[in-house]
């Protein structure tokens, strides 16, 4: 005689990171929960347009969420939305792009699912809030500082105002200026002094050094001030570091509208 | 493990989208058992799909010669564009009855994170389009997800220039449901797209 599978119930608050179409109506829902990590979960009938929590469970959506566990996938039970952003997000080309890279980030930096990350959780809720909300932040700008911050998380914090190799502070990062120009090395872990500078090091400039610190430190009023040509060197610094820790790059980051 | 043409039968069956191995295993014993003149007309509707379906050259849409039925039939209007993301959403629309324009197919929506971006999709050969002049509506039929709102709002940026009217299928409450049971986003769509009653 069969037995039922004895399933567990429990609630919890997710981000929803991504949806995958599954079969004929259902989607499976990449979840980041906060007390359970990451979770994979099976939303049943959700693409029929009769599904009474199909819209919640909307890419970049913060909802209250019962799962039940399941033998390989879990199932989604109910759904409460909190706050929805998709549908801000989605109307705004630059902010669903940068929402994008910023999910697939915290999807690639929780590789274990159910491994609770809440310091990692809470960066990203906020994030994706400031995509959300009517924040008048420069969406590339909220993406960089995230993967900076989420990276910092992670362990792989760059260095950025002392040398990566001996820890000593470059001279022209002091006050006033060296004759050397800063430069910064993907593999040595940030910036690099004029004695560990290593072969192919960037050349990164001043304004560039000074938005990547600003953005590790959430100092928007001098990340706003900062110039064009600052923020395209700084986006492919911070996205080459990204690069190089999680070994193979995002699919989502070429796609960001910096314009 | 079976031997030989079923399990490779099986093996293939087990390939498609949606068919897990004992569905797989089921459908290869059905045909084991069906009509020989059943299995040879599925036979050959699979070599014919793959042989002759081919996608129009105008609007991406599936068809059977250079051009769909739908862009060779000249009683349809030449001013009312309608995007879908795939040939599928035609057919939901076209069983409407309500559209007697022309139609361009996709092919997918704007998906950064299946690294899915604007050149993958035929964005291009509908900006060939519409610089035709003869287009004076362009309906964003995309679905109504995150997705398909980001590249209806990518699309109605670059058509914005063109002096082209865009429009956005409406949103809102399902016919033959209870108001009680419709989720709030939904609701909310259903009101911020009401409209007059003509009475």
């Amino acid at each position: 005689m069969s037995r039922a599978y004895p399933r567990k119930l429990y609630r919890d608050d997710a981000l929803v990171l991504r949806c995958q179409k599954l079969g004929e109506a259902d989607r499976i829902v990449t979840l980041f929960t906060r007390r359970h990590g990451r979770v994979r979960a099976v939303g049943k009938g959700v693409r029929r347009t009769t599904s009474r929590f199909g819209a919640r469970l909307e890419p970049f959506g913060h909802i209250d969420v019962q799962i039940a566990e399941g033998r390989s996938l879990h199932v989604v039970s109910q759904v409460e939305g909190i706050s929805l952003y998709g549908r801000r997000i989605g109307s705004d080309y630059a902010r669903y792009t940068a929402a994008s890279a910023i999910v697939e980030t915290a999807e690639r930096l929780t590789p274990e699912e159910q491994e609770p990350a809440l310091r990692l959780y809470l960066l990203t809720l906020g994030a994706v809030r400031a995509l959300g909300d009517d924040d008048d932040r420069s969406p590339p700008l909220i993406l960089d500082s995230y993967l900076l911050r989420a990276m910092a998380l992670s362990g792989w914090a760059p260095a950025l105002t002392e040398c990566a190799v001996c820890g000593q502070v470059p001279e022209s990062l002091l006050d006033g200026v060296g004759p050397q120009q800063t430069a910064f090395s993907v593999p040595a872990g940030g910036v690099v002094c004029v004695n560990c500078r290593p072969p192919g090091a960037a050349a990164p400039s001043t304004a560039t050094m000074s938005l990547l610190t600003a953005l590790a430190a959430g100092d928007w009023k001098t990340a706003g001030a900062s110039d064009g040509p600052a923020r395209r060197q700084a986006s492919g610094l911070v996205a080459a570091l990204l690069q190089w820790h999680l070994e193979r790059g995002l699919r989502s980051l070429p796609l960001v509208d910096r314009r | 493990m079976y031997e030989g043409a079923i399990q490779d039968l099986i093996d293939e069956l087990g390939r498609l989208p949606g068919v897990g191995p004992k569905s797989a295993q089921r459908i290869a014993f059905h045909i084991l058992s069906a009509e020989q003149a059943d299995v040879t007309r599925l036979a050959t509707a699979l070599r014919r799909v793959k042989e002759q379906v081919r996608f129009c050259r105008i609007c991406f849409n599936v068809a059977e010669a250079d051009e769909c039925r739908i862009c060779r039939d000249a009683r349809r209007t030449d001013e009312v564009l309608c995007v879908v993301e795939e040939p599928k959403d035609v057919v939901a629309i076209e069983r409407t009855g309500e559209f007697r324009g022309r139609y361009h197919v996709l092919g997918g929506a704007i998906n950064p994170l299946e690294g899915v971006g604007p050149d993958n999709l035929r964005i291009r050969e509908l900006m060939t389009r519409l610089s035709g002049g003869a287009v004076k509506e362009l309906i964003l039929a995309t679905d109504p997800n995150t997705e398909g709102e980001a590249t209806a709002t990518y699309l109605a940026l670059l058509v914005k220039p063109m002096g082209i009217a865009v429009t956005r299928l409406a949103s809102g409450l399902p016919v033959g449901g209870d108001l009680e049971y419709a989720d709030e986003i939904t609701l909310g769509r259903a009101f911020e797209g009401r409209r007059a009653l003509d009475v």
